[in-house]
Formats: structure tokens, C-alpha cells, sequence
């Protein structure tokens, strides 16, 4: 093993509090330590304002106060050509994308480790709250980050045993009162920036908004599925299943209950809406899912009786899983029914403490039969 | 890890004697050299043999040379007063494409504000030739100003042709020329030149940061771009900063030293660098030439190698070197000047490096530089 100060970790930073406590962290316990800040999107505006340049600036304050040299990297090409395309590509299909889920897997475990690499890093360290756990063998592990509340596993899901054998999660044993408190009592610059919500190129856009600047809006009809027209949606890709914002109609009918996003019809442009939180159009019994990635794939048995995770923040749901042979899809029973599950978001699976991997939601079904979801 | 300097175009160390000279001054000339009594006259007699040195230098009269916060001002103060003043004549001006941003954004201004401005293209050396500012020469041309030395890749522009151009045909047309990069490696002669103005800034010649000049042909009309007190011949109000003055008066006398020397020295240096790079195999091509460029820059395009990752790369190995370029977000935007003289696609403007040298470069620094470029672009 090489001394500390002679292992170079490269450290990713966003500008947030997590990121700059990581980089502390490891340079406190005497590493050599390099924050590089990645540049992904450019929404530099007509008046040259550009929103990385501010988190760019807190990243150079927070190095400046730990002594680390940084740099920043430009990845605008490679999240353009991975996860931005992507990303629409899923929103044309009908679709509820993840493209945090995709940035980690072709942006910060990729091109970002390739690049940290590249200048010399014999690990790589970023702020997520999850933990990796290396065996006497060499293999490693994806675990959940201490805090439940904060993991960020289900984003990790994609990562192969390849990406996760130089990474570094200080942040996993912690939780996020703590992470806060280090920053605070290091008199960090990010002590108490607000976390940053939504996707890194929306930003605190609005969201329907930003997605008709790249899609005509197609409206059309607005139904339930017994046929009562509600009225008019402004083009499907504006909605999410199990979404109630927005729909513009009040309770009314039979019931005073609120109004949902219970169904989408891609082929009639039309829209399913339904009333009540319990719908029962929002509940399915079992998915299809496709695309899987595994931390260790020998681990994984045809048949898997595990827990997983249908969004993030959700609490986990008792599943069996049963793969076809080549484990490129599966179907996935739940243990009792879970509601809005989203084509495109991600399915993911846990033995306990570890995230074993998982896949991308394709269909929901209740009691075998397809939900009309796309 | 010992580092090692190789960006003296962006900014240069003082020279110790610049140091030891303005730590004096704080504490030697305390009065305001507008002031009636003898603290002030101190004060002022030393500003103005620090005037008569600079003035010198360029061949001006010491009234001609006016103290600015540096080069950003003085080309600020250049281009919009001369625009300002003289726009009934006129509201044309000439200029190159690979100009320092302090002279291209405020021509973008002026363009905003009316004026036409032609950019003239550089050739495959990034120079302009006589003949093209000559065709590009209007009815309402009322400025030239092109700058002496290329900041990113050292070519160096017929300034002493076009001032004679321009004096014996049109002699009402102001002529400007950014000096900034040139001053201190070349020798200028503003009346040889026939410059009307001609920026300069102290720290690109080991002389402390903010301070500057802007030297004015007597016969000229500027006005004052910062008004208020009589400093400066009323063309530039506030009180003069005189330590930085005084650096400034030091680090211009130091350029005189070995001059000739030094460029034969960085001359020499460019060479070994480029062979040790052939020697090993490694594809690299001088932006614009050798010849007539300023001695001290030297860009070069590595083709095939990324540059923006290649000076983190030999940051991390203790070596500072540049791409020239402004950033956003610590992300450089591609080069204007690589663009203008390789398109706007060419693979050279994000496989570009300056390297620039100064008083403190050795030959080993060269050779260590070149070994260390071996090392990275062969992984």
C-alpha cells in the first residue's frame, strides 16, 4: 500500500456541501487530494450568465480553504451523446426517464473515472450516500449509505464491479445532520448552500416548461377509462403516472376525490385520468423489466426473492424476480401492490443492506393484465 | 515538488528589485503628488522621473505618457475616447481578428453603439499585411488599431509599415497598437512607428499588477475616460498609485538590461523544446512560425493530444503552462486566435499549449517540460 500522502484521490465536485465535505474529509486524513469539478451542460443565457460558473466558484472557494488544487473538466459532449439523448429518446417513446441513473453510469463512473485516471488517481471519491465494501478476494460491493433517509443506491444501480473497484463513498456511514455539521465547523463555504433538487440541466427551471422547448406541444383528450372526456392535455410527455398537479379539473362527479394521471395512450394521444390517491388503475401486481446491470453477477440466481425499490426514496417492497436465461429481462412479483409504477424509471434490487443492481421498468401488470401506461 | 513557471505571457513574478523599490516607496513618499507642499512635491518629482524613464523607452516626450491602471484601461480609454471624440470625422475603425479581448469588447460596444468596425483576417503566420489595412482604409476610417504582438502565439505585426502607411497617406487616421505582450521583449519606437497610442501594463515585465501606461502623441486630441482630479495632464483623474509606478519605473529599466539576450535565449529554447518533441516521435506543429514571432511565446499544437487535459496533467506534475484562452467555469472557451488562424473547426484549437518564458526560465525547465509531454501524450 502506498502512503497516503502518495495516493492521489480525485474528488468530484459539484459545488454542493457533500462533494466539499468528501474532498475535506480525505484531505484531513493526509491524502493527496484534486478536486475536479465536471462541466456537463451549457446554459450560459444571452447575458453570459452560466449557472456552473457559481457552483464553480464555491468549489474554488471550498479547495481554496482545504489547500487542494482543482481543476474543471468538460463533459458537455459525452452527457450530451449519453444521457441528454437518452433522455428524450425515452420522453418520445412515452416514457418517465432517469437521467440520473444514466449519468452516473456513462458521466461521473465513466468519463469522469476514466478522466480522474487518466491524471494520476489511484481512487476516486464522490459524494453519494452509499457505502462500497471490498472482500478478501478483491470483489466489491454496493451498500446503502447509513443514512436511509439520504441513500443513493438506487442512482448507483447501473454500476458494474469494473466501476465501483476505485470508488470512494466517504459519506456512506454518515447522515446528512452530521455531513452539515463537519462543514459548519470547517467554516466550509458550502456549510449551508441549499441542496440542489431536480435535474443538473433543468435546474430550478420549470420542468414542463424546459421539455416543450424540445417537443411540440401535442395536445388531446383527457379521459377516464370509462369514457367521460375531462377535458385537454397539453401532450403526453408532460405527465407522469400517478401524477395529480396540473391536471386543471376539480373533483366533482362522484365523488369530491382529486383527480390523477392513470393511463397514457401514446397511439390515440389520449390521457387516463382517474380520481382518488387508491386508484385502482395506479396499482400493479408485478413489471417487466429490462436492461440489467449487476454489481456481481455470479450472485444473482434465476429465481431471486430479494426487496426493490420502484423510485427513489420509496420503502422497499418484497419482490420475486424471475429471470430468462440470459438475464436480460425479468418479471418482477410484488409481495403486495405497489402503486405508479413508471415505464423508464429504474427497478431496483436489495439483499438486505446490499444493492445487488437492478434494471429499467418497462410494463406494469395487474394480475396479468398490461396496464395501459404507454 | 520544485514548480515550474512556464506562463509568463498571462503574468510574471516581480523581479526582486521591483519588490525592494516599492517597499521603499510605501514608506519613502507618503505625500499626494498634487499637493503644494514638500511631502507632495517628494512625491511628485519622483512620479515624474518615473515618466521621463517609461516615456523613454518608447521614444515619447514624458507629457505623451500617461499613467493607467493597466493594459485593460489604457486600451479601454484607446478605443472609446478616440471613438467618442473623433466619430463626427467618422465611425469606421480597422482592427485584426486575434486581438486581446481589451480591444475587442470594446469594439463590440462601439459596433453596438453605432460604429463599423472591420476585423481583418490573420494568415496561416497570424499576421496582417499593410495591403490589408491599406484596402480596408474608408472614407470614415477614423482608428487603426492592431495590436504589436499576439498574446496566444507571438506573431508580431508590421506596425513600423502600417504607421508609415498611414502617416504618409492618411495622416488623420489614429493609429493604436496593444503593446502589452511586445513591450519589454521587443524595442518600440512610437515616432519611428508613427503610433498615436500605445498601450502598455507592468506585470507582464516583471512590474507589479494595476498599473500601467497609455502613451498619447501630443497632437492628438484624447479626452479623459476617468474624469475628476487634474492628475495625469487632466487625461486621467485619480491619484496616482506611485509605488506601483515606481515598480513599474524599475521593471522597465530591467527589460533594458540584456534585451537582445534574453531573445536569443528564448529563441534557442523554442528550438531544443521542438526537437526533444521530434526526437521522441511526437507530432507537433508551431502555430503560425518561428520566425518574427515574439521570443518569449511559443504555442504549439500537439496533434492528436487533448490539451485541456494535458495542462492539468502537467500542473499535477508541477508545471504551468497555458491555453491561452479565457474560461468559463474553469472550462476554456475555444481560441479566437487559433480559430482565426486554423478555422473554426480545426482540431489545433483544442490541441493547443503556450508556453511562454521570462527572467527566471532555465534550459532545464525546457528540457523538463519536454520530457514530461513525452511522458503524457505516449500513455
Amino acid at each position: 500500500m502506498k502512503a497516503k500522502s502518495e495516493t492521489r484521490i480525485v474528488v468530484g465536485m459539484s459545488g454542493g456541501v457533500d462533494s466539499s465535505v468528501t474532498a475535506y474529509l480525505l484531505k484531513q486524513e493526509g491524502y493527496d487530494v484534486v478536486g475536479v469539478f465536471m462541466k456537463n451542460w451549457d446554459d450560459t443565457d444571452e447575458n453570459g450568465f452560466c449557472t456552473a460558473t457559481e457552483d464553480f466558484n464555491d468549489v474554488a472557494a471550498v479547495a481554496d480553504q482545504i489547500g487542494i488544487p482543482y481543476y474543471t473538466v468538460n463533459f458537455e459532449k459525452e452527457y450530451w451523446d449519453k444521457v441528454f439523448t437518452y433522455f428524450l429518446e425515452e420522453y418520445k417513446k412515452g416514457r418517465t426517464p432517469n437521467p440520473d441513473v444514466m449519468c452516473n453510469k456513462e458521466i461521473k463512473f465513466k468519463a469522469f473515472l476514466d478522466y480522474a485516471l487518466e491524471i494520476g488517481a489511484d481512487y476516486v471519491a464522490t459524494g453519494h450516500y452509499a457505502r462500497v465494501r471490498r472482500d478478501e478476494d478483491g470483489k466489491t460491493h454496493l451498500l446503502r449509505g447509513i443514512d436511509q433517509n439520504k441513500d443513493q443506491t438506487y442512482f448507483l444501480n447501473q454500476l458494474s464491479q469494473k466501476q465501483l473497484e476505485k470508488v470512494i463513498f466517504p459519506l456512506g456511514e454518515m447522515d446528512k445532520k452530521e455531513v452539515r455539521k463537519i462543514a459548519e465547523k470547517a467554516g466550509l463555504a458550502t456549510a449551508k448552500k441549499k441542496d440542489s433538487t431536480g435535474i443538473c440541466f433543468i435546474g430550478e427551471k420549470d420542468f414542463k416548461e424546459f421539455l416543450m422547448n424540445y417537443f411540440p406541444a401535442q395536445s388531446g383528450e383527457m379521459k377516464t377509462f370509462d369514457g367521460e372526456i375531462k377535458g385537454q392535455h397539453d401532450g403526453l410527455m408532460y405527465y407522469t403516472i400517478g401524477q395529480r398537479q396540473g391536471l386543471g379539473i376539480g373533483g366533482s362527479s362522484k365523488s369530491n376525490l382529486p383527480w390523477f394521471v392513470v393511463g397514457k395512450d401514446l397511439e390515440t394521444n389520449t390521457l387516463y385520468v382517474g380520481q382518488g390517491y387508491e386508484n385502482e388503475r395506479l396499482y400493479a401486481t408485478h413489471l417487466k423489466a429490462s436492461d440489467f446491470s449487476f454489481v456481481n453477477p455470479e450472485m444473482i440466481p434465476q429465481l431471486l426473492k430479494c426487496t426493490a425499490k420502484f423510485r427513489y426514496r420509496q420503502k422497499d417492497v418484497g419482490v420475486t424476480v424471475k429471470f430468462n436465461t440470459d438475464f436480460s429481462e425479468a418479471m418482477v412479483e410484488f409481495d403486495e401492490p405497489a402503486r405508479a409504477i413508471t415505464p423508464g424509471q429504474a427497478l431496483v434490487l436489495y439483499d438486505g443492506e446490499e444493492c445487488l443492481g437492478g434494471g429499467t421498468i418497462d410494463a406494469a401488470y395487474s394480475d396479468g393484465v398490461k396496464l395501459q401506461y404507454i | 515538488m520544485e514548480k515550474i513557471y512556464l506562463d509568463y505571457a498571462s503574468t510574471s513574478p516581480m523581479h526582486p528589485e521591483v519588490i525592494q523599490n516599492m517597499t521603499e516607496a510605501f514608506s519613502e513618499y507618503v505625500g499626494n503628488a498634487s499637493s503644494i507642499h514638500q511631502f507632495g512635491q517628494k512625491s511628485r518629482g519622483r512620479l515624474d522621473r518615473a515618466r521621463r524613464a517609461i516615456s523613454k523607452s518608447i521614444n515619447a516626450k514624458p507629457v505623451e505618457v500617461v499613467f493607467t491602471s493597466g493594459g485593460t484601461e489604457s486600451d479601454n480609454m484607446a478605443i472609446f475616447q478616440c471613438a467618442r471624440a473623433h466619430q463626427n470625422k467618422g465611425k469606421h475603425i480597422i482592427t485584426t481578428a486575434i486581438e486581446h479581448p481589451a480591444v475587442l469588447r470594446p469594439l463590440e460596444k462601439l459596433e453596438s453603439e453605432g460604429f463599423k468596425v472591420t476585423y481583418l483576417p490573420v494568415d496561416s503566420k497570424g499576421e496582417v499585411t499593410t495591403q490589408q489595412v491599406e484596402a480596408a482604409i474608408t472614407s470614415e476610417t477614423i482608428l487603426v488599431t492592431i495590436m504589436y504582438g499576439n498574446n496566444e502565439i507571438g506573431s508580431i505585426m508590421p506596425i513600423q509599415s502600417i504607421g508609415r502607411m498611414l502617416n504618409e497617406n492618411y495622416s488623420h487616421i489614429i493609429f493604436h497598437t496593444d503593446a502589452v505582450q511586445a513591450y519589454g521583449i521587443e524595442s518600440i519606437d512610437v515616432k519611428e512607428c508613427h503610433l498615436d497610442m500605445l498601450s502598455v501594463s507592468a506585470h507582464k515585465i516583471n512590474g507589479p499588477k494595476g498599473v500601467g501606461c497609455l502613451y498619447i502623441n501630443e497632437n492628438i486630441h484624447l479626452p479623459a475616460m476617468l474624469v475628476g482630479g487634474n492628475q495625469e495632464m487632466k487625461k486621467r483623474a485619480g491619484t496616482e498609485n506611485l509605488p506601483a509606478i515606481i515598480g513599474f519605473d524599475k521593471a522597465v529599466e530591467i527589460t533594458q538590461r540584456d534585451q537582445s539576450d534574453r531573445k536569443k535565449r528564448y529563441t534557442a529554447w523554442k528550438i531544443v523544446l521542438l526537437e526533444e518533441l521530434k526526437k521522441a516521435n511526437i507530432d507537433v506543429r508551431v502555430n503560425g512560425t518561428l520566425d518574427n514571432k515574439l521570443a518569449h511565446i511559443l504555442s504549439i499544437h500537439l496533434v492528436g493530444t487533448a490539451a485541456e487535459k494535458l495542462i492539468i496533467q502537467l500542473d499535477l506534475n508541477g508545471i504551468a503552462v497555458s491555453v491561452g484562452s479565457a474560461c468559463t467555469a474553469g472550462s476554456p472557451e475555444p481560441s479566437h486566435v487559433l480559430q482565426a488562424l486554423h478555422g473554426q473547426n480545426g482540431t489545433a484549437v483544442h490541441e493547443s499549449l503556450r508556453i511562454s518564458m521570462g527572467l527566471n526560465t532555465k534550459e532545464s525547465d525546457i528540457l523538463y517540460l519536454a520530457k514530461k509531454i513525452i511522458q503524457l501524450t505516449k500513455k
